[in-house]
């Protein structure tokens, strides 16, 4: 309980920034963090929680973006339609992902190598069928209104990322104290124990895979409103793949306020860069590998798990000091 | 239906192709036979090997074939500095956290490049670039032969050094039992590092005998990357016969694939292979160990 | 109700038979375990002890036979939906949940029939204390000592309320005074009316706890019956400490037998 009190305390603070922050760059900013906060979220959800990491979660974002891009552009379906459509259609293609590998015991490096491969796959797709603008990509025509998803005001489109991040994060605050959560934790720490205990390892799998389907598709249709423009490379291209793990990797897996922490050190570390050495291309991505490395090597369970250990550590030293 | 004069010119340069892809497959079944790691910066290591040819050339003037002398000996050590400063020490026993890591280096060593050389693509042009060999009553472009040839002597070089020698011997014997190598007194660390720098240093000879035919960006390795773990499940993890057959049968699949289906939807045929032999035959079609 | 025999009957095993390779695991194997009883498997290093046990909960699929629970035919079945009728089994090699608390660990087993995660934390609390873990419920579970982890096993498949356990090897590499602690804790679990098959290396206490003992050599059982008798015979006996051994025994028990006389 006091964590969701943290979590609805920490979101009715989000939701004031607009008011707070008037700069539309610094906006802007805060915006992209909060998103990048979703993205990493919903790669929680299955990589962090269920142990399952995807190197393709941008299948399932692509797959969000251009569906409501598609639907508006090629059938003038309205956007708020399309924002569900994006989620069930992203749903739809991390069922046939989580078939295709969960029931044929798919794990580990393998389970990473395949998502990628069905990521380049769309992309190709993407990139060759004429109904997706193909290479040149898709143009969502300007046009600003709430009724049609778009606004000519970034605090509006910052409330909408926190809409969807709020449902993302009290879905993850559910895991952690439902018996779905409790069920998938346990096939990620050992599946075999987790089986002799009456848990199916596929169909927990596959509620998670699912799961984390729907938020990277909702996050892709924010970004096609937002941005107003898609192509293969965008969509389904490995950027949004890494940058989806690689927020809870560097917060936190399995940890429901790691994709947040995490989300805010790249963001700070990339502006930091910004201001420093200026706007250079790569820069960002090689400090964002080199976090990664820097993380994997010395402190795997992420900024979450260093506070933890921090803080025990002080703990263990005031009971020394009594 | 495209006649004989259309097919046999397409699977050769598709031979020839698929002999580089084997033989950057080689360097990473090796690598994975001997460690278990599945090494994700494959392919921004093999743009490394490329640009070093590639300004050996154009600033001191180096042909590429000669490069051959410098480059596989340099990525060798690049390599084995790599895996014993940090491929070895990430792995806190989970194979993904190997995977992220050699994803963090691709993703650093790519951007550099790109930080470094800009997206522009860069060619070199040596006197028979454009010579032509009639194989067939084809005629292929005579650098993606000598490629085809050299690919062939590269992979039974390596085999000679993995039956005939001391380091290939402890090699083999890491692959197959880890504990007994141990027991018997082999540097576990340093074989896993020659391993490593063996894999890698193939790189560098496919760097040397592609680049004539081919082009560098920073981006160059992607197209390889997925590829060469194609060829390595199609094979077998970890078979050296099975990198060289899949690699084979991958170029001429993309060839044929490019010609009857176009070059994108040629492509996908290769990731549907991919997802199918994962799915379906972890262990490979060929299903056999170093 | 069905008839008195059948229903005495829990676990039926008739004709199970497996292969790994070349290898022969499980050769033609057919037992029983009755209702409300431990029951006891065992036999020397190798001798497939575990692989039954795989087979019968489902991790593995036999070559040829039968495995009924309850007289329902479960060959073949996944080991979920096998736990899920009420038949647990705990591990040789102890397999925590790493890096969750014990309590957590736990209600992994009580959330197989309670939904509410309050109600099953409250249930894992409860087993916790039966099983003697009352004191480490919030620490991790990779923490634990081989004798906690390895009632740690016991505890997660109490709470799954299972109506047989099979217990593979609870015993081994704890010292006799933790033997001592955790062999009543198997005979309560006994008295709360679950059946358990117990596969145990240590002698003294398969004599203690159980009523009928299987003995299993190179996959095939061979000898059967009360502990105290098993142990005496010359197949057992052979089985376990190498040809000729029993007739050696046999004689020095003669020769001592008749110093006495």
């Amino acid at each position: 309980m006091r964590q969701l009190a943290l979590l609805g305390l920490v979101f009715a603070a989000l939701f004031f920034v607009p008011f707070v922050v008037t700069s539309e760059a610094w906006q802007n900013t805060i915006l992209m963090t909060l998103y990048a906060a979703l993205l990493g979220q919903a790669w929680n959800i299955l990589g962090g929680y269920g142990g399952q990491f995807s190197f393709g979660h941008a299948a399932f974002f692509g797959t969000g973006a251009y569906t409501v891009a598609v639907l508006q552009v090629q059938l003038g379906v309205n956007p708020w339609i399309g924002l569900v459509a994006g989620g069930l259609m992203a749903v739809a293609v991390a069922a046939f992902i989580g078939f295709t590998t969960f029931r044929y015991g798919l794990r580990g490096s393998y389970f990473a190598l395949v998502t990628l491969a069905f990521a380049e796959v769309l992309r190709i797709l993407a990139n060759t069928v004429p109904f997706t603008g193909a290479g040149v990509g898709i143009l969502i025509p300007l046009d600003q209104s709430a009724a049609n998803l778009q606004f000519a005001s970034k605090a509006s489109y910052y409330w909408l990322v926190w809409a969807i991040a709020l449902a993302a994060f009290l879905t993850v605050w559910w895991i952690g104290h439902s018996r779905f959560g409790a069920r998938l934790m346990a096939v990620r720490d050992n599946e075999d124990a987790a089986r002799a205990l009456g848990v199916d390892p596929f169909a927990v799998k596959m509620r998670a895979i699912m799961l984390s389907g729907l938020f990277s598709g909702l996050a892709g249709v924010f970004y096609a409103q937002y941005f107003l423009y898609l192509d293969p490379a965008i969509a389904y291209g490995p950027a949004i793949s890494v940058e989806s793990l690689l927020v809870p990797i560097v917060g936190g897996m399995g940890t429901l306020f790691g994709p947040l922490l995490g989300a805010v050190a790249l963001h700070g570390v990339s502006e930091a860069s910004r201001a420093l050495i200026g706007d250079l291309p790569g820069i960002s991505l090689v400090l964002y590998g080199t976090i990664l490395i820097l993380m994997v090597l010395f402190a795997p369970r992420g900024l979450a798990g260093l506070v933890r250990r921090l803080s025990a550590r002080r703990n263990s030293r005031e009971t020394t000091n009594v | 239906m495209p006649d004989l004069a259309i097919i046999v010119p397409s699977v050769l340069n598709g031979l020839t192709t698929g002999a580089l892809y084997a033989l950057v497959a080689l360097g990473l079944t090796l690598i994975y036979g001997v460690l278990h790691i599945i090494n994700f910066a494959h392919g921004a290591l093999l743009m490394v090997g490329l640009y070093a040819v590639y300004f050996l050339h154009s600033s001191f003037g180096i042909d590429p074939y000669v490069s051959l002398l410098i480059v596989p000996p340099a990525m060798f050590a690049l390599g084995y500095a790599l895996q014993r400063g940090i491929i070895g020490r990430a792995s806190h026993g989970r194979d993904e956290n190997i995977l992220l890591v050699t994803l963090g280096l691709s993703i650093v060593i790519e951007n550099l490049a790109l930080f470094v050389f800009r997206s522009d693509t860069r060619s070199v042009d040596t006197p028979y670039s454009f010579e032509v060999v009639e194989i067939l009553g084809a005629f292929l472009p005579l650098p993606k032969v000598i490629a085809f040839a050299g690919a062939l002597v590269t992979a039974a070089l390596l085999w000679l050094l993995m039956s005939r020698t001391d380091l290939g011997r402890a090699i083999r014997a890491l692959a197959k039992e880890r504990k007994g190598a141990k027991l018997v007194g082999i540097d576990v660390d340093h074989v896993f590092a020659m391993s490593f720098g063996l894999g890698i240093a193939c790189l560098g000879v496919a760097a040397c005998l592609l680049l004539p035919s081919y082009y560098v960006t920073p981006q160059v390795g992607h197209g390889f990357v997925l590829i060469a773990f194609t060829i390595v499940v199609l094979g077998g993890m970890g078979s050296f016969v099975g990198a060289l057959v899949g690699g084979l049968i991958i170029g001429v699949v993309e060839a044929l694939g490019g010609l009857f289906l176009g070059e994108s939807l040629g492509q996908i045929g290769i990731f549907l292979i991919f997802i199918l032999v994962l799915v379906f035959r972890p262990t490979g079609l060929l299903g056999h160990k170093v | 109700m069905s008839e008195t025999a059948q229903s005495d009957t829990m676990l039926r095993v008739e004709g199970v038979s497996k292969s790994f390779g070349g290898l022969q695991a499980s050769k033609d194997i057919s037992m029983s375990v009755p209702r409300g009883k431990i029951t006891s498997l065992i036999g020397p290093n190798g001798a497939g002890k575990t692989t039954l046990f795989a087979l019968i909960t489902g991790f593995h699929k036999p070559d040829a036979g039968k495995v009924s629970f309850f007289g329902e035919d479960i060959t073949g079945m996944a080991p979920q939906d096998i736990a899920l009728r009420g038949m647990i089994r705990t591990f040789q090699i102890v397999q925590p949940f790493a890096g969750q608390s014990v309590r957590e660990n736990i209600a992994v087993g009580a959330h197989l029939h309670i939904r509410s995660r309050d109600a099953a934390l409250a249930k894992a609390e409860e087993v916790a204390r039966k099983v003697g873990l009352g004191d480490r419920l919030d620490m991790d579970a990779a923490a634990l000592t081989v004798a906690g982890r390895k009632r740690l096993e016991v505890a997660r498949a109490l709470a799954t309320d299972p109506k047989l356990i099979l217990f593979d090897e609870v015993l081994a590499g704890l010292n006799p005074s933790e033997i001592r602690d955790v062999i009543p804790v198997i005979r309560a679990i006994r008295d709360e009316g679950v059946t358990i098959l117990l596969i145990e290396h240590v002698m003294q206490a398969v004599m203690s706890l159980s009523e009928h003992t299987w003995v299993l050599n190179q996959g095939e059982l061979i000898a059967q019956g009360p502990p105290a008798e098993v142990v005496g015979d010359p197949l057992v006996i052979e089985a376990y400490l190498g040809k000729g051994m029993a007739e050696r025994i046999a004689r020095q028990r003669m020769t001592a037998g008749g110093a006495h006389a």
